[in-house]
């Protein structure tokens, strides 16, 4: 039996007043479920930097939630431009994003730092020119 | 402290959530960089900060922040306004600047947290 709530959302690019959205309903329904507040607030952060990245750094994208009674899985898909040094991506407060972000209030270089901190598990995979695949799981 | 002490130490205007004075904050935080306060960012906390935009109201929205000071006389526009009370946010907004307004709340007895 599949008892998981799986969730899709489509990420637009460009569109930064409305980033966040996506990472608000989770949270959201989360809470409706009655998920300890520690897990809701960990998906939170971690899926908001995700959702900015892919706003910020990517042509958009989707992400996908499943919420199973044991974990919280979620995948941020872009077809943005790649991660060249994953490595050097990771490491808080490296960013390659141009000022007008940073006048936004991101590209503190907290972003991966922040998601890895706040999930049980981060898996990244990256193609230049193709897109990142990012997949997330914080236990319940 | 309270959001009401808060409110009265930095002499501040209340923009959204005027129900809501009585809440009880236990940290600040002071930044225009939204990841930096998702990094380090408490429970019951008070975000202090000059960046206007809406992003602003998401972030505080993640960490289930209590309220939000708008310092150096800063004022978000309406809509962003709308955003924080549909969200339950204190908003308030002092003509102090960040680092007079951040001494203020700590000379008062509110803690950053532990690093």
């Amino acid at each position: 039996m599949d008892d998981a709530i799986h969730l899709t959302y489509p990420i637009s690019p460009d569109d930064f007043t409305r980033a966040g959205e996506a990472s608000s309903d989770v949270k959201r329904k989360l809470k409706q479920m009655g998920v300890n507040p520690e897990a809701i607030r960990k998906v939170a952060i971690a899926m908001y930097e995700g959702e900015i990245n892919m706003v910020i750094h990517a042509k958009g994208g989707e992400i996908r939630v499943d919420i199973t009674p044991e974990k919280i899985i979620m995948v941020l898909d872009d077809v943005g431009p790649g991660i060249p040094n994953v490595e050097l991506a990771m490491q808080a407060g490296y960013s390659t994003a141009p000022d007008e972000v940073r006048s936004l209030g991101f590209g503190a270089g907290m972003g991966l730092p922040n998601m890895k901190k706040y999930t049980d598990s981060m898996d990244i995979e990256t193609t230049i020119g193709v897109g990142t695949k990012i997949t997330m799981v914080v236990n319940i | 402290m309270t959001v009401n002490d808060v409110k009265e130490i930095l002499n501040a205007r209340v923009l959204a959530g005027e129900d809501q004075m009585d809440q009880e904050v236990r940290s600040a935080c002071g930044s225009d960089m939204m990841s930096d306060v998702l990094a380090f960012s408490k429970d019951h906390s008070v975000l202090l900060t000059g960046l206007c935009n809406p992003q602003v109201i998401r972030t505080a929205e993640m960490l289930d922040i209590v309220c939000l000071v708008f310092v150096r006389g800063k004022v978000p526009d309406d809509s962003v306004i709308e955003m924080a009370r549909d969200r339950g946010l204190v908003v308030l907004a002092t003509g102090h600047r960040m680092f007079s307004s951040c001494g203020m709340l700590y000379a008062a007895g509110l803690g950053g947290g532990a690093i």
